[in-house]
């Protein structure tokens, strides 16, 4: 099935659009992604990552413009058992046990992983006969990835799937995720932890507001979205000179403050009080992600006041 | 691709929920031997009370076997299951295959209890007159079959119980389950005659000496044809996030 697939050429979203009433969830996405790909919608709540996600499940049907895995329509695709999905909110049903929830799932696909290897991968052999619905948050997660897993899909979808999760069980579900996206799936996750998308995927697509507002290797859009800031006094410094330091991304000043957004905030520092002896009051600070989205979508006003417009 | 497991899950599952079975066997049961034992002699339209009573509380708890899926489909939405199982191959045939049939055996379990307590309170009928009793009550039951399933689609999951025990009485009062009709002539009687709470009752009038005319494997085809698709309908549109 995969190498037939990659001859369709991935996941294709072309303009796609969805609103629910006057929200504009998600406002012509263009993204393709090609087959064995991992990716993460990095976003904060509301920037429609899951709109994004349910569109790919055919769940949820675009206002306007196209979305195709591997050729298919969604429908298609989860019908021919080539989907494999993580949806954010849902509990599993009650009076079965853990291995006979995930054995009824495998029946419904052409080509199933064994369930027993399942269960192994994703860490739950040692609840399998234990009651679905007596779980903790953590490991409920856990059989959710196991019966999306057991279609042994090409395309797996995971909307925020370590939400309910801990640290521990968070790293022991990305352990496992590795072992998955190793073996040539093409993986895409929603999340709103810069550091799970930076850690587990190749590629980062930022959402905010509906739109897409970077897109590119997971090590660029970390310099871009995860990185410092530098904040100085220095007066009468020319921004753009700031600007092209080592390390910064961009600089600002409001009157005699400069404000360095920086990619790398230690080559950042060397050079500007090598060039800059007059800086004083230096700060350093991790930016935020809400930081960092606000960076991103910023200059982009007007269209977001147009966006809203009802019509 | 075999749903076979899907199907025998699904059925397991609704079997291993012991309390909703239970009370879905229990009520018509209880019902019937605390009004039947203290009537045991006494006879109701030149019927015997216990077999007549008995025509009606099949007629009833098979009813509220069926249309209950309703509540299980909501519990399900609600869970987010159903949204689960909308992105898997799942065919719409298959679900509601399985729907269908653990309703029918939660029926099946109700007719075979509330005869084993018909002939404990000394109703005697011929192995004939059980079969045609059985089989017209099964196949009274689709249109409710249908109908269950695609009220668990549009109802919210704390409306469902209330819903269900709604229409089960409304539709028993319309069919003439106790003991009266609402009108036995005229446009009121036409349009009584026109459901399918009428047919199911009269399935189980069947073993009083009624008939079943064509006319009510018409109007059961009739609400067959309109509520399946009204099923498959309501399931493929239910996508959304409950």
């Amino acid at each position: 099935m995969t190498s037939a697939s990659a001859s369709h050429g991935g996941i294709v979203l072309s303009r796609v659009s969805k609103s629910y009433g006057k929200v504009r969830a998600v406002r012509s996405v263009d993204l393709v992604i090609a087959p064995g790909e991992t990716v993460a919608l990095l976003g904060p709540n509301g920037a429609g990552k899951t709109t994004t996600i349910d569109m790919l499940l055919g769940l949820t049907r675009p206002d306007s413009g196209s979305v195709t895995l591997f050729g298919m329509s969604p429908a298609q695709a989860v019908a021919a058992g080539v989907v494999g999905g993580m949806l954010q909110t849902g509990s599993l049903i009650e009076q079965l046990s853990v291995r006979e929830l995930v054995t009824m799932v495998a029946s419904l696909y052409p080509h199933p992983l064994g369930v027993e290897e399942v269960l192994q991968l994703t860490g739950v052999a040692e609840l399998a006969d234990r009651q679905s619905t007596r779980l903790s948050g953590g490991q409920a997660q856990r059989v959710r990835f196991a019966i999306a897993l057991v279609a042994d899909p090409d395309l797996l979808l995971l909307d925020e799937p370590t939400s309910a999760m801990d640290v521990e069980a968070r790293r022991e579900f990305w352990t496992s995720m590795r072992a998955v996206a190793a073996s040539g799936k093409t993986v895409i996750f929603a999340t709103h932890y810069l550091g799970e998308a930076d850690a587990f995927a190749d590629r980062i697509v930022v959402l905010a507001g509906g739109e897409i507002v970077a897109d590119g290797p997971a090590t660029e859009i970390k310099a871009k979205v995860g990185g410092r800031t530098v904040r100085a006094t220095l007066p009468g410094s020319d921004v753009a000179q700031l600007a092209e330091l080592p390390g910064v991304t961009s600089a600002d000043r409001h009157g005699d403050a400069v404000i360095l957004t920086c990619g790398d905030s230690d080559a950042a520092l060397r050079a500007l009080l090598g060039r800059f002896s007059g800086a004083r009051d230096i700060e350093v600070q991790g930016s935020g992600l809400e930081e960092a989205f606000l960076a991103l979508t910023a200059g982009e006003d007007d269209i977001t006041s147009e966006g809203q417009d009802v019509r | 691709m075999t749903s076979s497991a899907y199907t025998r899950y699904e059925v397991l599952r609704s079997f291993r929920n012991w309390r909703f079975v239970v009370l879905t066997l229990a009520f018509p049961l209880v019902l019937y031997f605390v009004v039947a034992s203290g009537n045991r002699h006494h006879t109701f339209d030149a019927t015997a009370f216990p077999l007549y009573f008995m025509t009606a509380m099949a007629t009833l708890g098979t009813m509220a076997a069926v249309i209950s899926s309703a509540a299980i489909i909501a519990a399900e939405r609600s869970a987010g299951w159903t949204r689960q199982m909308r992105i898997t191959p799942l065919k719409p045939a298959t679900y509601i295959g399985a729907k269908v049939l653990t309703a029918y055996l939660r029926a099946l379990l109700t007719i075979a209890l509330l005869c084993l307590a018909g002939t404990a309170l000394g109703v005697r009928l011929s192995a004939r007159e059980w079969l045609i009793v059985v089989g017209l009550l099964l196949v009274g039951l689709i249109p409710f079959a249908a109908g269950g399933i695609a009220l668990g689609h549009v109802i919210g999951a704390d409306a469902s119980a209330p819903a269900v025990g709604g229409i089960v009485t409304l539709f028993c009062l319309l069919g003439g389950v106790y003991g009266f009709q609402i009108a036995n002539s005229g446009a009121m009687f036409q349009v009584i005659k026109a459901l399918p709470s009428y047919w199911l009752a009269q399935a189980g009038k069947t073993a009083l000496g009624g008939g079943w005319p064509a006319e009510g494997w018409i109007v059961v085809a009739a609400w067959t044809a309109v509520l399946v698709p009204i099923a498959v309908l309501v399931y493929r549109r239910d996508t959304s996030r409950v």
